[in-house]
């Protein structure tokens, strides 16, 4: 329960950041909320960790046009509680809540969410649900990755052992979207079994806009683009009958939290609770 | 690459220091090179709460910090609440209520309490629980503890009980 030896950087610059990571082990740590259990257990034994909480700039919630721009090393409970967050993207507040206990929230980061890519995790799932872009620097400059570009599978990524994810830009969505979040966990604080996310904008009593995106329900989250063209125009009380089939075609993992089959019977319960809680809360904004 | 590293920090209100290995667990560094143990070590992997200190002002776990990033942070542990003879609230409250039994997991529980009487309402005891759910105590089955805690919101918030 003792973590390996390592050595310890602490640079103060992202070129210093490149330059630790210069290395053949270095591993990045930001909250260290995933990783140092993993390395008290020594599952993971990285020679050289290049502590990132130093560099400048990445704390920031700022937005730019219409777009919000979260940096990487935002805390979970600096998040949920930000005024930007709050008054345009309430959906994050709402996951937040839902994110481990006090103390990891004050501590765990939403890059350190993002490249550990938990299939579960709640990051993840918003920034796939909110069509956000995540931003990563590397030696040669900075890129942009969709997060259908991003995720790959339980645990991996496309980001390189030389590149610093740095932040994730979310789209400002229409005035009076209604968005909402839920999950189930086995008890309070764990990681969901399935979540679901969604946003909606409503017309004069039909859906107009809208998405929807789960976690847990494959070995990355997964956007229900079908589900979404199929209620397009619809009214509400469509939602029911158009959700009632929607793990169709997804492939649930197996763990020793949940079998395949209960994770297929509880997807079309979780997007259904979450699209109706959207389009209350689109209703009530108008 | 062992090789200990000069660590400064305040701690309890106190400029201290400290040499360890960058991987020694801050907890460890606490209780072993500190010589504060009242922060208790549970599971050393996040989930029991045990371990719970302010870092910087807010509730982390110490187990899952390294010795080497409490260079140049405020730290505060249970010592920081009050002493055997000068109980704080939430001690008293604990006292009061019979919010523990072994107090292995009390340091913990009174330092997340302490934050959480400041950021949340509280409002209801599905709340409390929230608030207290990454803090695990195997004795009480959490009643009396539940019960302390909304005794202290009610003396922030001015109810009467």
């Amino acid at each position: 329960m003792k973590p390996s030896s390592f050595e310890y950087c602490l640079p103060k610059t992202i070129e210093e950041a490149f330059a630790a990571l210069d290395h053949d082990d270095a591993k990045i740590i930001a909250g260290g909320q995933s990783l140092v259990p993993m390395m008290n257990f020594r599952l993971v034994q990285p020679g050289r960790l290049v502590d990132i909480n130093s560099l400048p700039g990445l704390g920031e919630i700022v937005l730019d046009g219409g777009t919000m721009r979260i940096g990487s090393l935002v805390r979970h409970a600096e998040a949920a509680r930000h005024d930007l967050v709050r008054n345009h993207l309430p959906v994050i507040a709402e996951a937040m809540a839902h994110v481990a206990h006090v103390a990891i929230r004050n501590r765990g980061t939403i890059g350190g969410s993002l490249v550990h890519a938990d299939p579960s995790a709640e990051w993840p799932l918003l920034v796939t649900l909110l069509d956000g872009q995540i931003e990563i620097a590397g030696p040669e400059g900075l890129r942009h990755a969709a997060p259908q570009e991003f995720f790959v599978a339980p645990l991996v990524t496309t980001i390189e052992d030389d590149e610093i994810l740095v932040a994730v830009r979310l789209p400002i969505l229409s005035p009076g979207t209604g968005m909402a979040f839920t999950e189930i966990a086995q008890r309070a604080g764990d990681f969901a079994v399935v979540a679901a996310a969604a946003t909606v904008l409503m017309d004069r009593g039909v859906i107009s806009d809208v998405r929807l995106a789960l976690g847990g329900a494959g070995d990355v989250p997964v956007r229900l683009f079908e589900v979404e063209a199929a209620l397009a125009g619809l009214r509400p009380d469509a939602i029911d009958a158009i959700t009632r089939g929607c793990a169709d075609g997804l492939e649930p993992n197996e763990d020793m939290h949940a079998t395949a089959e209960y994770r297929r019977s509880l997807i079309p319960v979780l997007a259904r609770r979450a699209l109706e809680a959207a389009v209350q809360r689109a209703g009530a904004m108008r | 690459m062992n090789a200990k590293i000069d660590i400064a920090l305040t701690l309890n209100g106190e400029a201290v220091t400290g040499r360890a290995e960058p991987r020694m667990l801050a907890s460890d560094f606490i209780r072993d090179v500190l010589l504060m143990t009242g922060t208790h070590v549970g599971c050393e992997q996040g989930v029991c709460g045990a371990c719970t200190i302010r870092f910087n002002g807010v509730v982390a776990r110490s187990c899952l910090l390294f010795a080497a990033q409490l260079d140049g942070a405020v730290v505060e542990t249970v010592e920081s609440l009050g002493a055997p003879h000068d109980l704080n609230d939430i001690q008293k409250a604990f006292r009061k209520h019979h919010a523990l039994q072994c107090g292995f997991c009390t340091p913990g529980f009174l330092m997340t309490v302490s934050e959480i009487l400041q950021t949340l309402p509280l409002s209801t005891d599905h709340e409390i629980r929230d608030a207290l759910s990454g803090n695990l105590c195997r004795c009480t089955g959490y009643e009396h503890i539940v019960r302390a805690v909304r005794d202290l919101v009610n003396q922030r918030d001015g109810v009467q009980a």
